[in-house]
């Protein structure tokens, strides 16, 4: 085991259509970017072909910090992947980032997964590698402040 | 459309367990749909239209051949997943008839998992991409997780408690004790026993989620014409509608009034196109996906407050026939079964009808108003609500 969650899971890999590659790319370099129009300037998540505010095409991606505030938690205890079996409860959090216009991200908090779950609470995200994997890949995990 | 069309007939097939209907999902329709077509009183031959949803494998140009009816003139699926079509497909077969483009159109469901697999499942392949690529590695998969987040939100808002989860639940097992057709009856639930089991993911225990079951459920609309001929005390469709507000369907959880199940748009275009206000309303169905979702469903039908939750979700407030809002009277998706919604839909046809297994009493006048509501937390949703021959000449008219 080498991340929060046991391994056997599903791994991400970029769309074939090549939409959130740059997204995957970046958190291997220990960053967070996300889609922000080159046209109106407002952020937006998930991946997207068009601005949905301004209908331009023109989207850029944008490092941003990878600090936000729980918007919402669960704490998981059924096993709906044979790969979670024995593995217990953990945790999910859905992540507001309020210098990206509140869009939200859906990550793990690490830690204990019988803490205290409280929206609002200020978490920063921690990248975890696994690079020996076949084929390689990065999740954003969340720790509280 | 207020009034166009009306309910011919309903019919179900025994439900099953999942996995243990001892006939084909193509059979099952086609029994469900002859025991509507035997409940009307019509010949199937008069069929011209079929109307269903979630992606149903039953093909419209197969039921037609197959029942030989002599023209298919309308073939209607409502995009979207799970229940949302449940009454978006009854005012697409309403359309339909309201426009002329067809005269008899069956709304059904059928659901056969042995044959073609289990709903609740994570994904069994080694690598994802797309929208799922930004979720499923954190292990949020299942339609529990999905909307458990958006249900903590919403209660963490509002201040609601797990009693009012609890009270959704036991009152869908106590409605199925009076239901022979209920895969429930003869299994109550306790309110102790909800409390001591397990959990799915918090808020929901194993008694918050809906079953998967086999069977299928059809309904079979025609003109209100028409219906007057029929042999059942008429049912009307006042309104129908389906959708969603703005960016529901945001990918990875980025729908902007996140706290809600969808309905805070249609619930009001519902209630305009049938002319009747939330008072109006005699009783109520509310797809049970997972209890959290008819919570923010019936709030957003303006039947309660969201800060009045703890003191109306109450199981005494909510049973038939001496409740204040008798809900789920069938036992719903938790305790009659999961049909996608449609056994829903037809238990509100039955309380106009007066044959629900939790009637409501003659001496409260009976049944004029009777609403369905279809698959909250998804997109698009829908609702549904039928009316008697009184609400024709009655209220709002
Ligand atoms: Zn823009």
């Amino acid at each position: 085991m080498s991340g929060y969650l046991a391994d056997g899971l599903p791994v991400p890999v970029p769309s074939s259509d090549g939409r959130d590659a740059p997204y995957w790319e970046a958190l291997a370099e220990n960053r967070l970017v996300l889609q922000r129009c080159n046209n109106c300037r407002g952020w937006q998540w998930g991946p997207e072909w068009i601005c949905h505010r301004c209908r331009s095409f023109d989207l850029g991606w944008e490092e941003t910090e990878a600090t936000g505030v729980i918007y919402s938690h669960e704490r998981v205890w059924h096993p709906v992947h044979p790969a979670l079996k024995d593995h217990g409860p953990f945790v999910i959090v859905l992540v507001e980032l309020p210098q990206c216009d509140g869009v939200r991200v859906v990550g793990n908090l690490l830690g204990d997964p019988m803490q205290d779950l409280v929206i609002g609470t200020p978490v920063t995200g921690v990248f975890e590698h696994h690079r020996d994997h076949d084929p390689p890949y990065t999740l954003l995990q969340w720790r509280v402040d | 459309m207020r009034g166009a069309a009306a309910v011919a007939g309903v019919g179900q097939t025994t439900y099953w367990k999942w996995g243990q209907a001892d006939e084909p999902e193509f059979k099952l329709a086609l029994r469900a749909i002859m025991a509507a077509c035997e409940d009307a009183g019509i010949s199937p031959s008069e069929i011209d239209g079929f109307a269903s949803y979630s992606n149903d494998r039953t093909e419209a140009s197969r039921l037609a051949a197959a029942l030989g009816i002599d023209e298919l003139k309308y073939a209607v699926m409502q995009w979207g997943g799970g229940g949302g079509g449940a009454a978006g497909a009854v005012a697409n077969a309403a359309a339909a008839i309201a426009t002329g483009q067809a005269d008899c159109v069956v709304a059904f469901r059928a659901l056969a998992q042995g044959q073609f697999g289990r709903f609740g499942q994570g994904p069994r392949r080694n690598t994802i991409s797309g929208a799922n690529a930004h979720t499923v590695p954190y292990g949020l998969m299942s339609p529990a997780q999905m909307f458990a987040m958006r249900v903590n939100r919403f209660m963490h808002d509002h201040g609601v408690d797990q009693s009012a989860l609890r009270a959704i639940s036991l009152a869908s097992y106590q409605h199925a004790q009076t239901n022979p057709a209920a895969t429930m009856y003869g299994k109550p639930l306790t309110a102790e026993q909800y409390d001591e089991s397990r959990w799915i993911v918090e808020p929901f225990h194993i008694y918050d989620c809906c079953q998967e079951n086999d069977g299928a459920a059809a309904i079979i609309l025609v003109s209100a014409e028409r219906a007057a001929d029929l042999a059942h005390r008429p049912t009307y469709v006042l309104g129908a509608v389906s959708g969603s507000h703005h960016r529901v369907g945001a990918p990875v959880h980025n729908d902007p009034l996140y706290a809600t199940s969808s309905f805070t748009t249609v619930a009001p275009r519902l209630y305009e196109m049938a002319g009747v206000t939330p008072a109006d309303v005699d009783v109520v169905q509310s797809y049970e996906n997972f209890t959290g979702g008819v919570l923010m469903a019936v709030v957003e039908h303006g039947f309660c407050e969201p800060e009045q939750a703890n003191e109306f979700f109450t199981l005494d407030n909510l049973l038939a026939p001496d409740g204040d809002f008798p809900l789920n009277t069938s036992g719903g998706n938790l305790a009659e079964a999961y049909m996608h919604g449609l056994g829903l839909t037809i238990e509100a046809i039955r309380q106009i009808r007066g044959t629900s297994p939790n009637q409501l009493r003659a001496a409260d006048g009976g049944v004029d108003v009777s609403m369905m509501i279809a698959g909250p937390m998804v997109t698009p949703v829908s609702s549904v609500i039928f009316g008697s021959d009184a609400t024709i000449e009655g209220i709002g008219a």
